[in-house]
């Protein structure tokens, strides 16, 4: 039943795409419609008023959503049955090589995935139809927009039911490239070519690491399919190379730091639900990638593999949200906080296999299943936030948190729903974001049932590196919320934009919205039902997690640590409505509205405001080697001596380091073989004649 | 019964936290050779602030009112988790410290976003830098707490008082580096001298004034209730974990009256060294605070390396 749900909701990705391009004909459509219904004149008017332009348009836009809407439906079901049954599917299609048809199985894990990917797209389709209106009166038709995403989609899907190397392959490289597409869609800017060439080209180095590692397990087994890896005897040395590769490859889709560089120009240059699909599950079939080729194909773990991933995972988080806190550029700042949630996953994943490493498979699974539960939230809260950051772009034409504020009095409905997602992502109780961070801090803990004393001491140190990370994620959001939604408008747009007309743009970051205050409040289903995950990828589980009951999250026994999100949420209910009762409903005393006191100065604007700048100006300071800073002031001085200033232009730009040290010393290498390279091409006929005859003699000295 | 129990024990530690800032107020003042105000001065300021008609500023939102409920109801709930005069109550399982400390921060976001409602200045300016103070004093917190998890294997409060009780009085390295790491934290968190000064309202100095400048009557009472409550919870904390003798250990009349009067003696002997320390030290430059908070995160790590090295048996 799974599988069926799964083949449908790939089936309706790939539908949406053929549709999205047949749709484009208007005009051969209708004489498709007519040539059809020749017979019938009733259906034939119906027809030619349903062809008609000004509908035709609602038509068009709409049904590119629709197949995707309902292949995030089945995808959800696809996932709910492989959850619930715990049934291992496989299947092989008729495709592929004559000697390698294409596997298909289809088991909890992929089933997770495929439910992260349907809820997201479901958000997604209710918020495209009202979003993509603005690009029909642009220059590029819609109908690549739909394309794309259809095959986008598809190509994650299949990813996640493929079960060997070689269909593996091509689903990632679908993807890969329908991204791309989609990445230069709107590529009349320079800035989208450059960023989409840049993801192009770390796709590529990263699908060859990827090909690579699948290439030393292929060697050894003699075999593309799954089943052969698995079980599968490396020496320690080539099963690390393959690890190597393997989190080389996968990490660079997951944005894993110092690889992230192409992250943060790709993923805001799409379209913004685009965007959402990008940050918010391309990145988790990334990760799916590293947990399946880790923990399911390859036999053995290493702890040394296991600190390697945690070094990352908390190099990424740190750095990913410093940064992030630097934009202004509010898909931008998104894009780097998205790298800081990977480094978090990453932390996670690289915990459970320091302890999987150790014998300690419990422990192991604790982190694996804190790592699924970030990838949910992560996936439900950056893709609710990258949607209302479209919806604000949407009606503001604003980019820049510098020219909003005020959003909150324009676009009430809206600001609410953005909040939970601030809310959630800045790891706060009793949302779903703290729910995952409490676990990984729960698995960090357990760090004294280790031998090594240099990882008992490492871990924790990585933990306290976490809490920072949470503590500036909280700062970043606040700055996002506070500098957007709150305070004076910035600019014209801000101050007279209006709440999405089109239902669906709130709808669907009201749906995510939801599922990730459901997730926070009740998040012990989720984590029972991920023991059906852990039970067939490493053989255990989680028993105790509600052992005090369902309401209760115990991840190792009641007596180490005990949570109760809705006891939680039911107490600050329930204390604020005392306070609201005691000191308003009695004393009756109404608030006296009046010009804002602040010290007494008065004739406030909105310039006088903190800005996104200045907010994040303190953490710049204290961590200003982490950033490279431009910071320009332009003074213009007028009068005797200059000592009139007229204008003042402050410029700064944060930069990010690894352009520095990593991108830009590559790129000069690069650079330089290939200037050696032309120094081959003279471009006169003799030298060429030459380079023929050298060739010509070694080629017969060698068969001679 | 000990659910009943623990809801008197959350309405005592709520009802006390003014007398303990009334206190602290006390000794500050005779220290700088002042006239103190009543001890139950702060009570009677609460009560002023609630028969008050409030003032709201015209650009303010919804986030501007609601912010003081969470506040305030975050802090009270944080306050029932903590064990005070009793261990083994039932709510000490709804939270660990960890979640603890996720409290603290729920509710500075609200408060921080009610800094930036009005679009004034030095609302802005207090949001930022208490957003830079706390999240440098979240990580020493953390770690200074993790140190003790470790210790004794639990993050759950109680337990770990109880872990402390039975293990009787041993000189851990550990703990003392993280009971200095906690005390800086304290300092830092409760915006007392010399990070922050509660009672100054210099424009370009104040963090915590400056972030709720504009709030007046109900509003600014509750706030003002809220830390208070703060600053009690955190000398609990470090009262009651490093050392919790003379907590209650079951719910007879009079080991909880034994309870009440060592939570009494160890708090005034907390308050005696913050007083000190505020009539010692000047306050610091603000990009001075980085400095003194990196110092404590250094204690706790400190503390968890020696508690790695030193004390763990295999």
């Amino acid at each position: 039943m799974s599988l069926f749900f799964a083949y449908l909701s790939v089936a309706a990705a790939l539908l949406s795409a053929v549709l999205a391009l047949a749709a484009d004909q208007r005009l051969g459509l209708r004489r498709l419609a007519g040539v059809l219904l020749r017979r019938r004149p009733q259906a034939l008017a119906w027809a030619d008023g349903a062809f008609a332009e000004a509908r035709y348009a609602d038509w068009h836009r709409d049904s590119l959503f629709v197949l995707l809407g309902l292949a995030g439906v089945a995808a959800v079901l696809a996932g709910f049955a492989a959850l619930a049954g715990g049934a291992v599917l496989t299947d092989t299609l008729p495709f592929g090589l004559p000697w390698l048809k294409w596997h298909v199985r289809f088991d909890a894990l992929s089933g997770f995935f495929f439910m992260i990917i349907g809820l997201v797209l479901v958000a997604v389709s209710l918020f495209g139809p009202g979003y993509v209106r603005e690009f029909e009166s642009g220059k590029h038709p819609l109908a690549v927009l739909g394309f794309f995403t259809g095959l986008f989609v598809a190509g994650m899907e299949l990813v996640l039911l493929a079960d060997d190397a070689f269909f593996f392959v091509i689903a990632w490289e679908l993807m890969s490239v329908a991204s791309y597409f989609l990445v230069a869609f709107q590529h009349e800017h320079a800035a989208n070519r450059r960023a989409a060439f840049l993801y192009l080209l770390m796709a590529v180095i990263g699908a060859m690491a990827i090909i690579l590692a699948y290439g030393v397990l292929a060697a050894f087994s003699g075999d593309f399919t799954f089943d052969h890896f698995r079980g599968l005897k490396l020496s320690p040395t080539w099963a690390s190379v393959a690890f190597t590769l393997g989190l080389v490859g996968f990490g660079m889709k997951a944005g894993l730091v110092p690889m992230h560089a192409w992250l943060p120009e790709a993923h805001p240059a799409a379209p913004s639900h685009i965007s959402a699909l990008m940050s918010g599950v391309m990145l988790k079939v990334a990760v799916y990638g590293f947990i399946r080729f880790t923990f399911d194909l390859l036999d053995e773990v290493y702890w040394q593999w296991g600190l390697l991933a945690l070094l990352l995972g908390t190099a990424s988080s740190i750095l990913g949200i410093l940064y992030a806190m630097q934009q202004t550029n509010l898909k931008r700042l998104l894009a780097y906080s998205s790298v800081e949630n990977i480094g978090i996953i990453f932390i996670a994943l690289g915990l459970a296999l320091i302890f999987f490493s150790s014998g300690q498979t419990r422990l192991g699974t604790l982190g694996l299943v804190a790592a699924l539960m970030h990838c949910l939230n992560h996936a439900l809260f950056k893709s609710l936030l990258f949607l209302g950051a479209g919806a604000i772009l949407h009606q503001t034409h604003e980019p820049s948190l510098e020219s909003l504020g005020g959003l909150i009095h324009r676009m009430p409905r809206l600001a609410i729903i953005f909040l939970i997602g601030c809310l959630s992502i800045s790891a706060l109780p009793p949302f779903n974001g703290f729910v995952s961070e409490w676990l990984i801090f729960q698995t960090a803990l357990q760090t004294g049932n280790l031998e090594s004393g240099v990882i008992r001491s490492l871990i924790p140190t990585a933990s306290a590196v976490l809490a920072l990370t949470s503590a500036l994620a909280a700062g970043c959001f606040v700055k996002v919320y506070g500098v957007a939604f709150l305070g004076l408008p910035r600019s014209r747009h801000a101050a007279t934009c209006r709440e999405a007309s089109h239902k669906g743009m709130l709808a669907g970051p009201a749906w995510l919205a939801g599922l990730c205050v459901l997730l926070g409040i009740f998040p012990t289903p989720m984590i029972e039902a991920l023991n059906v995950v852990t039970g067939q990828l490493v053989g255990d589980g989680l028993p105790g997690v509600s052992a005090l009951g369902w309401l209760w999250v115990t991840p190792v026994s009641p007596s180490v640590a005990s949570y109760s999100p809705s006891l939680v949420l039911l107490a600050i209910l329930l204390t604020g409505w005392v306070c609201y009762q005691l000191l308003y409903k009695r004393s009756g005393l109404e608030a006296r509205p009046a010009e804002p006191w602040d010290c007494g100065f008065g004739g406030l604007n909105a310039r006088m405001q903190y800005g996104s700048t200045a907010f994040s100006m303190p953490i710049r300071r204290v961590f200003a080697p982490v950033f490279v800073l431009e910071e320009t002031i332009e003074e213009e001085s007028t009068g005797p001596a200059a000592i009139q200033t007229t204008r003042l232009h402050y410029q700064l730009r944060v930069k990010d380091k690894a352009w520095g040290y990593l991108y830009a010393p590559v790129s000069a290498a690069v650079t330089w073989l290939s200037r050696g390279a032309s120094r081959l091409q003279t471009g006169s006929i003799r030298t060429y004649l030459a380079y023929s005859f050298f060739t010509l003699l070694i080629l017969l000295w060698g068969i001679s | 019964m000990a659910w009943l129990l623990a809801l008197l024990q959350t309405l005592l530690f709520i009802a006390a936290a003014p007398l303990l800032a009334g206190w602290l107020k006390k000794l500050k003042c005779r220290l700088q050779n002042r006239r103190a105000p009543s001890l139950f001065q702060p009570y009677r300021d609460l009560r002023k602030l609630w028969r008050k008609e409030p003032v709201v500023a015209h650009s303010a939102s919804w986030i501007f009112k609601a912010a003081p409920y969470i506040v305030l109801s975050t802090t009270v709930l944080t306050a029932s988790i903590i064990p005070l005069i009793a261990v083994n109550l039932p709510t000490a399982r709804i939270a660990d410290v960890v979640v603890l400390i996720g409290f603290f921060a729920l509710g500075r976001f609200f408060l921080v976003l009610a800094g930036m409602d009005i679009g004034t200045a030095f609302g802005g300016m207090g949001s930022s830098r208490e957003m830079m103070v706390s999240s440098l004093a979240e990580p020493a917190m953390l770690m200074a707490v993790f140190t003790l998890a470790m210790s004794a294997s639990t993050t759950n409060l109680s337990e770990a008082m109880n872990y402390v009780l039975h293990t009787g009085l041993v000189l851990r390295p550990s703990f003392v580096f993280a009971m200095f790491a906690l005390m800086l934290v304290t300092v830092a968190e409760t915006g007392r001298i010399p990070v922050d000064n509660p009672s100054t309202h210099l424009e370009l100095t104040m963090i915590h004034e400056a972030m709720i400048l504009e709030y007046s009557g109900r509003y600014l009472g509750m706030i003002e209730w809220a830390s208070q409550i703060k600053l009690m919870i955190y000398g609990v904390l470090i009262a009651n974990i490093f050392f919790p003798w003379g907590i209650a250990q079951d719910f007879s009349l009079q080991a909880l009256g034994y309870g009440v009067l060592a939570l009494a003696g160890k708090l005034i002997v907390l308050t005696v060294l913050l007083s000190l320390s505020e009539a010692i030290f000047a306050k610091m430059r603000v990009f001075r605070v980085q400095e003194f908070l990196s110092f404590a995160y250094l204690l706790s790590l400190l503390g968890m390396l020696s508690h790695i090295i030193l004390e763990v048996q295999h």
